[in-house]
């Protein structure tokens, strides 16, 4: 049967399993929203900016094992959408990004709402497209599906010109795609597995330094295995929490620029690094001349060009982080070579010594209220099981430090691109797709107002968003590197002029609560997930001069950390 | 160091932009890059010399395989090979100076391939070093235009890079 191209797109999406698209329309996509409009198997969400739409995709993906889909109209609709995609591309969710074009006779003619969008988004997406036959909309859709979806996942975007949707063709959806050029590693090298395997049963000092390619490879049950089996100490990194539970004892906390003095101490003092699905960001580094002096280093990832990028390392293995670990555990389990039990206790001595200076303790509160105490008794309260969204800045870390991740795909935040606003429309997505989960949002006051225009969202689809605003008048990360680094000058870095937070949530239709006491705020947290199909905005007024501790000044190796 | 890397790439719009954008934005330098069709319609063959240390050079091969469009590379300067471009270079040839322009052009195997009464132009093939060298013994005064065609490269004996 003939479709038209609007039907092709709509018909693809089903058979693909997608459930939710996220989306805002516009001229060039009229035929697509047409085509939507009537059906009812895909179900559209009306953001009230298209940033809010990928980044709304994006935590639907991340908290799920689905990929999120956008879709939005040409030019402005294309360009306000780049900065959600470029957060996807740097922490690799996989996204499909269909983006209308103007009609294929105008394009390259300066046309109304007509910006390039393959050419603007080919840095920051794993791979585009534009269509320019009906006839290739679905194998097309297949393969950005596969491309999105396998290897190191990312987002894809397809550019899809009106009158394309509009023409019709035959649909036959492809059950599979080959892409000559395209072969995902799918098995890592045995041998290096073996020579892995054989350091870590050598090693006196090891640690186990872990990213976010475990939790997007669903491999956090077979790291937890391995880390106890060997008894070896382990640290995550921003985008790898969840991967091993925080609550147990062989976890040291996060690591890098705000992670914790023992897992940053034992990083650097190891004798044998095992860095899995991580990609030795400068932020979890410091000085690349001063990391890990003594380590060999093994570095399992899905990524060939991850490899000896910023850190060179002893034995890579390149392939998927859950074949791997399967292939180790299943070596580990036949061999009886043991890790030397004494070397590794007065490993463990020294490592709790380290944790002993309790890093992450914090003054109590006094008339203010302090902000890790507030994510404390969120962490409390939800019991550790909440989905935890965040923006960028000095709540983020507090966020990653005090919440400990038990799960994986709990803590959703943008590690890489580091994009404020990323995390009411987040918490949106993660809220569809798990529509009776306790979703919080934590936040800060510069951030919520990046896209708070998705409360309306939120009122439209009834997602009972628990917005934690720890609200310092500041822009803190930016105030404290000013304190610590620019004497004191705290330019631009001031918020004047906030609006009312509680009367702003209510005039959205929510309810809106400031807390401006220490003692209010487990009452305040308790009575706001008791509203289970509300969304409550809590104005947490803190401490505004709190600053985010441990921290590793730029420049300095890990082991040169700024306590409290 | 330099490096000759040969891509074969899917002969499709945009193809070259994918590379010529990972090369600005991950601030590697590109000294030269010819591209057209191979036999195979649907194939491009590109050759592009770069400079770099083995680390950059590394990362460069492995950025280029990342690339969706890319098919296959490799690295000529890793073994024997053979590169040639060819340069066409328009100078001033007027009086004594033609005959001994056109005695430079044979001492270099180029040819004149176009000629008015007051300039030559001639056409020379061979390694970039050659060109270089042929520019360079001519009078810098007299050359009104040069035009290269970006270095070309095979590599020697029975290895090929092919699908």
């Amino acid at each position: 049967m003939k479709l038209t191209g609007a039907e092709i797109v709509v018909q693809c999406l089903v058979e693909e399993g997608v459930e939710h698209v996220f989306g805002y329309p516009g001229g060039a996509v009229l035929h697509i929203y047409d085509a939507l409009f009537q059906q009812d198997k895909l179900k559209h969400i009306l953001v009230r900016h298209e940033q809010a739409a990928t980044h709304a995709a994006d935590g639907y993906a991340r908290s799920t094992e689905k990929p999120g889909v956008v879709l939005v109209t040409s030019g402005p609709g294309a360009t306000n959408a780049v900065t959600g995609i470029a957060t996807a591309y740097m922490d690799s969710i996989p996204m499909v990004v269909i983006t209308g074009q103007v009609p294929t006779a105008l394009i390259g003619n300066d046309a109304f709402q007509e910006v390039d969008s393959v050419g603007i988004t080919r840095p920051c997406v794993k791979h585009n497209f534009l269509i320019k036959d009906v006839a290739d909309i679905a194998v097309t859709m297949k393969k950005a599906f596969y491309i999105a979806m396998s290897g190191r996942p990312g987002p894809v975007v397809i550019d899809i010109p009106k009158d394309v949707t509009a023409e019709t063709a035959e649909f036959i959806y492809p059950n599979k795609v080959e892409i000559r050029s395209y072969h995902p590693v799918i098995k890592g090298h045995l041998g290096q597995i073996k020579k892995a395997v054989k350091l870590m049963q050598t090693a006196e000092r090891p640690m186990l330094y872990t990213g976010g390619g475990v939790i997007l490879d669903n491999a956090a049950a077979e790291l937890t295995r391995i880390t106890q089996l060997l008894n070896f100490p382990i640290t995550n990194t921003l985008m790898g929490l969840g991967a091993y539970p925080a609550t147990d004892q062989q976890f040291l906390g996060m690591l890098g620029m705000h992670g914790t003095y023992e897992a940053n101490m034992a990083m650097h003092h190891c004798d044998v690094l095992i860095a899995i699905g991580a990609r030795f960001d400068d932020r979890v580094t410091g000085n690349i001349e001063k990391f890990c002096p003594t380590a060999k280093i093994i570095h399992v990832d899905i990524d060939p060009a991850s490899i000896s990028k910023n850190i060179k390392v002893d034995i890579p293995i390149v392939g998927p982080v859950k074949q791997v670990l399967t292939e180790m555990l299943k070596i580990l389990e036949k061999n009886s070579a043991k890790v030397d039990a004494i070397l590794l206790d007065n490993w463990w001595s020294q490592i709790e010594e380290w944790r002993a200076t309790h890093c992450l303790k914090f003054k109590e509160n006094s008339d203010k209220t302090k902000p890790q105490y507030v994510v404390q008794k969120l962490y409390e309260v939800t019991a550790g099981d909440a989905y935890v969204t965040s923006d960028v800045g000095q709540h983020q870390m507090w966020a990653a430090q005090y919440y400990k991740f038990d799960r994986p795909r709990r803590w959703i935040n943008s590690g890489g691109l580091g994009t404020m606003g990323f995390g009411l429309p987040a918490a949106m997505g993660v809220q569809i797709a798990h529509p009776d989960a306790a979703v919080a949002c934590i936040t800060g006051e510069g951030s919520i107002q990046m896209c708070i225009q998705e409360l309306a969202t939120c009122l439209q689809y009834g997602l009972p968003v628990k917005i934690v605003c720890l609200n310092n008048g500041y822009l803190g990360m930016v105030r404290q590197w000013q304190e610590f680094f620019y004497q004191g000058r705290f330019a631009m870095s001031y918020m004047e002029a906030l609006p009312d937070f509680v009367k702003l949530a209510e005039a959205y239709g929510h309810v809106g609560l400031r807390i401006e006491h220490a003692t209010d705020v487990e009452g305040a947290f308790k009575e706001a997930f008791a509203l289970k199909d509300r969304l409550v905005f809590m104005n947490f007024l803190t401490d505004p001069e709190e600053n985010v501790y441990p921290m590793i000044p730029a420049g300095a190796g890990l082991n040169e950390m700024i306590l409290i | 160091m330099r490096r000759i890397i040969s891509i074969l790439i899917e002969n499709e719009a945009g193809a070259l932009s994918r590379v010529a954008g990972l090369f600005s934005a991950r601030g590697y330098n590109i000294e030269s890059l010819t591209v057209a069709p191979t036999e195979d319609a649907s194939l491009s063959r590109m050759t592009l010399v770069t400079r770099g240390s083995d680390d950059i050079i590394e990362q460069i091969t492995k950025q280029l395989n990342k690339l969706i469009d890319v098919v296959k590379l490799i690295d000529l300067t890793e073994g024997a090979h053979i590169e040639r471009e060819m340069l066409l270079i328009k100078v001033q040839a007027q009086g004594d100076e033609r005959n001994e322009l056109k005695r430079m052009a044979d001492i270099f195997r180029g040819r004149v391939v176009d000629v008015t009464s007051s300039t030559y132009t001639i056409e020379l093939t061979g390694s970039a070093d050659k060109l270089d060298a042929f520019i360079v013994s001519l009078p810098a005064a007299k050359i009104l235009e040069t035009v290269r065609s970006g270095v070309s490269s095979i590599s020697r004996g029975a290895k090929s890079l092919r699908l």
